[in-house]
């Protein structure tokens, strides 16, 4: 310990003393508070250049799910305007079927309903000229029967005949 | 340097080098156990061994 | 100058040219201080060289003539004595360390002895020792010499101030330094964040990490420049790492919080009787053995590495009788190797540590106490 005090120079601890507070001083000002500025302002760039990309990031993702959903939306409407389309299509050529059913069934209907009416016309057209032809062939008859006997006879024949082939 | 100045700076030494063992040692054990804290235990390690070491100066200065 | 000090390497270079020119500076000697052979002269001459010395010795050599050279440049002596501030070259000692020169300067007398210097008192021409080697006649005087020491500590100073303007300069001009100051960056980013930060907590570290910065750098670098052979020992100076060890406690001691002096003085929570007890306990162990132990840790470390340094170099003279010259050199060579590599470790090593515990003791006086 009585060493090491005599050792203990004073003059050396001053001077220590004095340079050290110098060091201090100047490395403070010219050294340590430019170089740590910048350090921190280096880091915040960093950090903020990490923050931005980190929201960048985020709208990025935003961006996406947009498009995502909108593509989706985009996809539903096509699926639903074809179903429209399919069903109106259904739609026309049933009531197209429908009509043309009906339109036949009319058509059908008159066609019947003419053909009635000539069958009518027909029917009564024959029976007109049956009935003219039965007065003409009673005509004849009484005619011939009025001249000859035999003669009223075989034109009764024929006329028989005639109406047959007929 | 008397004799008795070199027994007391020997017993010291004895001292301060169990002191560091089991120091050092329990480190390490930490260290083993729970290696995420490597860092942490070394500085705590490194401060009391300092704080040990400098009684264990103070003590050899004392006797010179 | 602004011109030359962008060329840091320029400076050192011719810094080194300059320690290193032998013819320029050697002196010669009438043989006072012999070549060191025997046992007990090596190690005298490693306490001696652990001590602060006023000239700048780089090695000693016998020439043809059988004269004693020393290589080396002598340093001003700047003393404080009984007739104010006297100034002269230390080369006006010759060397000796042991009272023989007497220099005469602004009417008084000095001596060098031990690395120390004396005044004679009035009318004394030589000095006179007691039986312990005491001088009787002589007083030490208030030493402000440019010693060794100091002259390193100018030296890092000035190295660290190159070297860090210079990083700071980069910054203005670039984001990421180039050259040396990418070396530089992460040391300081090391000690801002595994030091500074953790230990004094993220509000307040900025204001005491330019301190912890400079400390740290003077004493690694100090530490690494006592292992070159240039022989400075400046670390190992119990003033210089006394006056590191008062910053701090000054820094310590005016930054404490109302929360620090009332854990020390009046600790809340213990029952009233112990307190006082307490704060005797807790004022003694802010005010003398935190300085303390930070001092002598700092001072015996390095001390201690370079005594056995020193010592495991000297097995080639002291064992050459025992082992032959190669056997002695190169057990000497292969201890001293490792332990000069340990020794780098330890460099870095005690600088960590006293920026560590500084920063400690400082985050402690500052820390917000929460309230019980």
């Amino acid at each position: 310990m009585e060493q090491l005090l005599n050792d203990f120079s004073p003059g050396l601890f001053v001077m220590q003393t004095v340079l050290l507070l110098g060091l201090i001083f100047l490395l403070v000002k010219f050294a340590w508070k430019p170089i740590l500025n910048s350090l921190e302002s280096r880091e915040k760039g960093i950090q903020d250049a990490l923050d931005a990309a980190e929201v960048a990031k985020k709208e990025m993702q935003n961006i996406t799910a947009d498009s995502e959903s909108l593509l989706k939306e985009a996809r539903a409407e096509r699926e639903s305007l074809l179903k429209e389309a399919r069903e109106l299509k259904e739609k026309i050529l049933a009531d197209a079927k429908e009509e043309a059913q009906k339109e036949g069934d009319k058509m059908i209907a008159k066609a019947q309903a003419s053909i009635e009416s000539e069958k009518k016309a027909a029917v009564a057209d024959i029976k007109a000229q049956v009935a003219t032809l039965s007065i003409d062939i009673a005509e004849k008859v009484i005619k011939d029967e009025l001249s000859n006997k035999s003669k009223q006879q075989k034109l009764v024949d024929d006329m028989l005949g005639d109406i047959k082939l007929n | 340097m008397t004799v008795p100045n070199l027994v007391g700076a020997g017993l010291i030494v004895i001292g301060a080098g169990i002191g560091l063992g089991k120091i050092g040692g329990s480190a390490m054990e930490g260290i083993a156990r729970q290696p995420e804290a490597t860092g942490k235990i070394q500085t705590a390690m490194i401060i009391i061994a300092a704080l040990l070491e400098g009684l264990a100066f103070g003590a050899l200065f004392l006797g010179k | 100058m602004t011109k030359i000090l962008r060329k840091p390497n320029l400076v050192l270079t011719a810094l080194f040219i300059f320690l290193l020119q032998p013819s320029l500076f050697a002196k010669s000697d009438e043989g006072h201080e012999g070549a060191v052979d025997t046992k007990d002269e090596v190690g005298e001459y490693i306490l001696h060289h652990i001590k602060d010395a006023h000239d700048f010795h780089l090695f000693s050599y016998t020439d043809s003539h059988g004269e004693r050279k020393h290589v080396g440049f002598p340093l001003p002596v700047i003393v404080w004595s009984s007739k104010g501030l006297t100034t002269f070259m230390s080369s006006k000692f010759h060397h000796d360390d042991s009272g023989h020169y007497i220099v005469e300067a602004n009417g008084t007398r000095f001596v060098k002895l031990h690395s120390k210097i004396y005044e004679l008192d009035e009318g004394a021409t030589t000095v006179s020792f007691d039986e312990e080697h005491h001088p009787t006649n002589a007083h030490k005087v208030l030493d402000f010499s440019i010693t060794k020491s100091v002259f390193g500590i100018l030296l890092v100073g000035l190295l660290m101030f190159i070297w860090f303007a210079g990083l700071a300069r980069q910054y203005k001009k670039k984001k990421i330094p180039t050259g040396f100051g990418r070396v530089l960056e992460p040391l300081v980013l090391y000690v801002r964040d595994e030091i500074a930060r953790p230990n004094i907590g993220e509000k307040r570290y900025r204001e005491f990490t330019g301190y912890l910065l400079t400390v740290f750098f003077f004493i690694w670098i100090l530490n690494l420049l006592g292992l070159t052979p240039l022989g400075f020992n400046v670390t190992g100076q119990l003033a210089v790492t006394a006056a590191l060890a008062i910053f701090t406690l000054i820094i310590y001691t005016f930054k404490g919080n109302k929360g620090y002096w009332g854990h020390m003085l009046w600790m809340p929570g213990v029952p009233y009787l112990i307190r006082p007890v307490l704060a005797i306990i807790e004022v003694a162990g802010a005010f003398l053995i935190k300085p303390f132990s930070l001092l002598v840790r700092l001072f015996a470390n390095i001390s201690a590495g370079h005594i056995v340094v020193m010592s495991l170099i000297a097995i080639m003279v002291t064992m050459k009788s025992e082992m032959g010259a190669v056997g002695a050199t190169s057990l000497s060579f292969v201890l001293s190797f490792f332990i000069t590599l340990i020794e780098v470790l330890v460099a870095f090593l005690q600088a960590y540590i006293f920026t560590m515990l500084s920063a400690l003791f400082i985050g402690m006086a500052v820390e917000e106490h929460d309230h019980h």
